[in-house]
């Protein structure tokens, strides 16, 4: 925990302390029952970082990136975002921070239906207020940097599974957030597709300096993060940087192609 | 996020699913074809009935003779021939009146040429056309010269002119009124039926001198079947009742305490109970139909509510990337305004077309009005903010990480 105090100065870019999550459940006799997911989380990510937080499922590794993605609240603790405190944040600034400071890329894509990838991609844009025009000549030029600009007036289910990702990656930088929060991002992709995504992720995070946490339980996904954060019943047990990364000319030995 | 970018992400919502938007406009379409139809009868009933009393003549009272009794037995009103002639002429003279017409009548057999027509012979006098609305179609009425010298000369209804005459112009033809000769000076326009049904232009009109001394006869002479009475303004139609009904007393030296040996009636009362009458008729009809527009409203929040909980993820996929609650909240209000307002209109149109129908089949008078259109599209509006507001507000109110993992 000591490289945590150490790191807590700075240009943190999320900075939590204390933070505790509970649900307070009935049981069949109508009793409440506190079910406490998350204990005293200290945890300071500074920009630039490409951290994947690990643990089993049930460790509250989801809940931690819901309340880090302002989807969900905290309990007590505080979590400061860009050095806002997001506790005092109305519903409307949260709406404001989801739509300009994050990105989110989901393991089932998330994806609106029956709305064309160059739609889908320009919808945060919309909520940003840029008009309808404007965004979608930005949504297809972030399709063509990402390699589906012929995928542009395709619905989700013409997609491929990593075609689809890359459209919600696509959706996830439209707004140029500083923070891409990636909840099992690879959960529903082979391995050759899971291995592109991830060099996608460390494409942006090394070239354009966006912040990554990644959410996974597996190892060899987690394996291409700088940081690596370990959960357990909602405690953190292990926090370090990874030595071992995988970064891109390091692959071709890992996955030989 | 800018309101025109709402209103597409509305309308994508809709077309994605037509058919639950077809039918759910259903709802609207009926009730609002419902409401503009309904009005719209009731306004023609309305209409119809002000025109008839129009056509009667405006501010009228008919004053008939009192009943009698002899002897233990009541005689009907008019059995008695109280009121004359100089009745009527006494009347005029008051201030508040403009004009009185005496009216004595009965049937008389008619012949011209090898044609004969039995109808109703009305013995009056000039000022009878303007006191009872009735216009000229050719020829004049008969004169005041015609009424002091009884000649025969006589005006026809447009029925009994045409069951006559035929094509054939009846002015300054001769017609036979039982076996005497008649010059027809006038034909009247057609007026139509009476509030009662009675075709009022199968009649015929001559001098009411001329009536009582050479057609109809008079038991007493002088005494007349009845009389109209024409109120300077509908104003004054309380006091002038009051003085016709003094002047007649005084006429007719009826003691203090006793009773009239006369009725006068106020037309006009009777026509606000028809006008009224029809106006409750407009309010029920429209009040049913209302009915059907609740039950579209319904229908449309019903439907929104399914909408919002078959669309939560998506939902929350929209508050993830960035919209706020009054984002979702315009999203799914406006769905359900469109909603109303598209079905509003295909309603209207559907209603005003049926109404043509109606009018055509039912050969019924049917008015739309401006107010009405107005309205119905009000209340479709209002039924769309109304109903498509609590879906809404649900929508806008789901927290986003309940609705992402909604399954």
């Amino acid at each position: 925990m000591l490289s945590i105090q150490t790191n807590h100065v700075g240009h943190s870019l999320i900075r939590i302390e204390d933070l505790c999550k509970s649900y307070d459940l009935q049981d069949a006799s109508g009793n409440t029952i506190t079910n406490q997911v998350l204990f005293n989380i200290n945890l300071t990510i500074n920009q630039g970082e490409f951290v994947a937080i690990m643990g089993h499922s049930g460790s509250g590794k989801s809940t931690l990136m819901n309340i880090l993605g302002c989807l969900d609240t905290s309990t007590s603790g505080s979590y400061w975002l860009s050095e806002k405190n997001v506790a005092k944040l109305t519903n409307d600034e949260l709406a404001r921070i989801r739509n300009q400071k994050i990105g989110f890329v989901f393991q089932g894509f998330n994806l609106l239906k029956r709305v064309t990838a160059l739609d889908n991609v320009a919808t945060p844009l919309l909520y940003a207020g840029v008009g309808r025009s404007q965004s979608r000549k930005q949504a297809l030029e972030l399709l063509r940097r990402t390699g589906l600009e012929n995928f542009a007036m395709h619905q989700p289910n013409q997609l491929s599974g990593g075609q689809q990702q890359r459209v919600a990656i696509s959706r996830a930088l439209i707004n140029q957030p500083p923070l891409i929060l990636a909840d099992e991002p690879t959960g529903n992709l082979d391995t050759q597709t899971s291995r592109e995504i991830m060099l996608l992720f460390q494409q942006l995070n090394r070239d354009q300096g966006i912040t990554i946490v990644l959410v996974t339980h597996e190892d060899d996904i987690a394996a291409y993060a700088r940081r690596l954060i370990r959960l357990k019943d909602g405690h953190i047990i292990y926090d370090k940087n990874n030595n071992t990364n995988i970064s891109v000319d390091k692959l071709s030995r890992i996955f030989p192609a | 996020m800018n309101f025109l970018a709402i209103v597409g992400e509305a309308l994508r919502a809709l077309r994605q699913n037509r058919l639950r938007t077809g039918l759910t406009m259903l709802g609207m379409i009926i009730g609002v074809a419902a409401v503009v139809l309904m009005l719209s009868i009731g306004q023609g009933a309305q209409t119809k009935i002000n025109q008839t009393i129009a056509e009667m003549g405006s501010n009228l009272f008919i004053v008939v003779p009192g009943a009698t009794s002899s002897g233990g037995f009541s005689f009907g009103s008019g059995s008695i021939r109280t009121l004359t002639i100089h009745d009527a002429q006494a009347i005029a003279e008051l201030p508040t009146i403009s004009a009185t017409a005496p009216v004595i009548s009965g049937t008389a057999q008619l012949n011209y040429a090898a044609k004969n027509w039995s109808t109703l012979i009305t013995g009056t006098t000039p000022d009878y056309f303007s006191v009872g609305n009735w216009k000229i179609e050719s020829g004049t009425t008969f004169t005041e010269s015609d009424l002091r010298s009884a000649n025969r000369v006589v005006v026809l209804g447009s029925v009994t002119a045409q069951n006559l005459f035929g094509d054939e112009d009846p002015v300054g033809k001769t017609i036979r009124i039982t076996n005497r000769p008649f010059l027809v000076v006038g034909v009247l326009m057609a007026k139509g039926q009476s509030l009662t049904g009675r075709d009022q232009d199968d009649n015929i009109f001559i001098p009411i001198t001329t009536s009582e001394r050479q057609i109809t006869g008079n038991q007493f002479p002088g005494s007349i079947r009845l009389m109209l009475v024409q109120c300077k303004s509908a104003d004054e139609m309380d006091i002038a009742e009051i003085e016709i009904t003094q002047l007649l007393r005084q006429r007719h030296r009826i003691a203090k305490g006793k009773e009239n040996d006369f009725t006068v009636r106020n037309l006009t009362a009777l026509a606000d109970v028809a006008t009224g009458a029809a106006k409750v008729m407009s309010m029920v009809l429209g009040a049913i139909a209302s009915v059907s527009l609740l039950v579209g409203g319904i229908g449309i929040m019903n439907i929104m509510l399914v909408s919002v909980t078959e669309r939560t993820r998506e939902i929350g996929i929209r508050m993830a990337i960035g919209a706020n609650q009054r984002a979702i909240l315009t999203q799914f209000l406006l769905e359900a305004m469109m909603i109303c307002f598209m079905g509003g209109l295909i309603g209207l149109l559907l209603g005003i077309g049926g109404a043509w129908v109606v009018s055509q089949v039912a050969d019924m008078l049917i008015v739309i009005t401006l107010g009405m259109i107005g309205l119905a599209f009000l209340f479709a509006s209002a039924v769309g903010i109304f109903f498509g507001f609590y879906p809404a507000k649900k929508a806008a109110s789901l927290k986003p990480v309940d609705a992402l993992r909604y399954e």
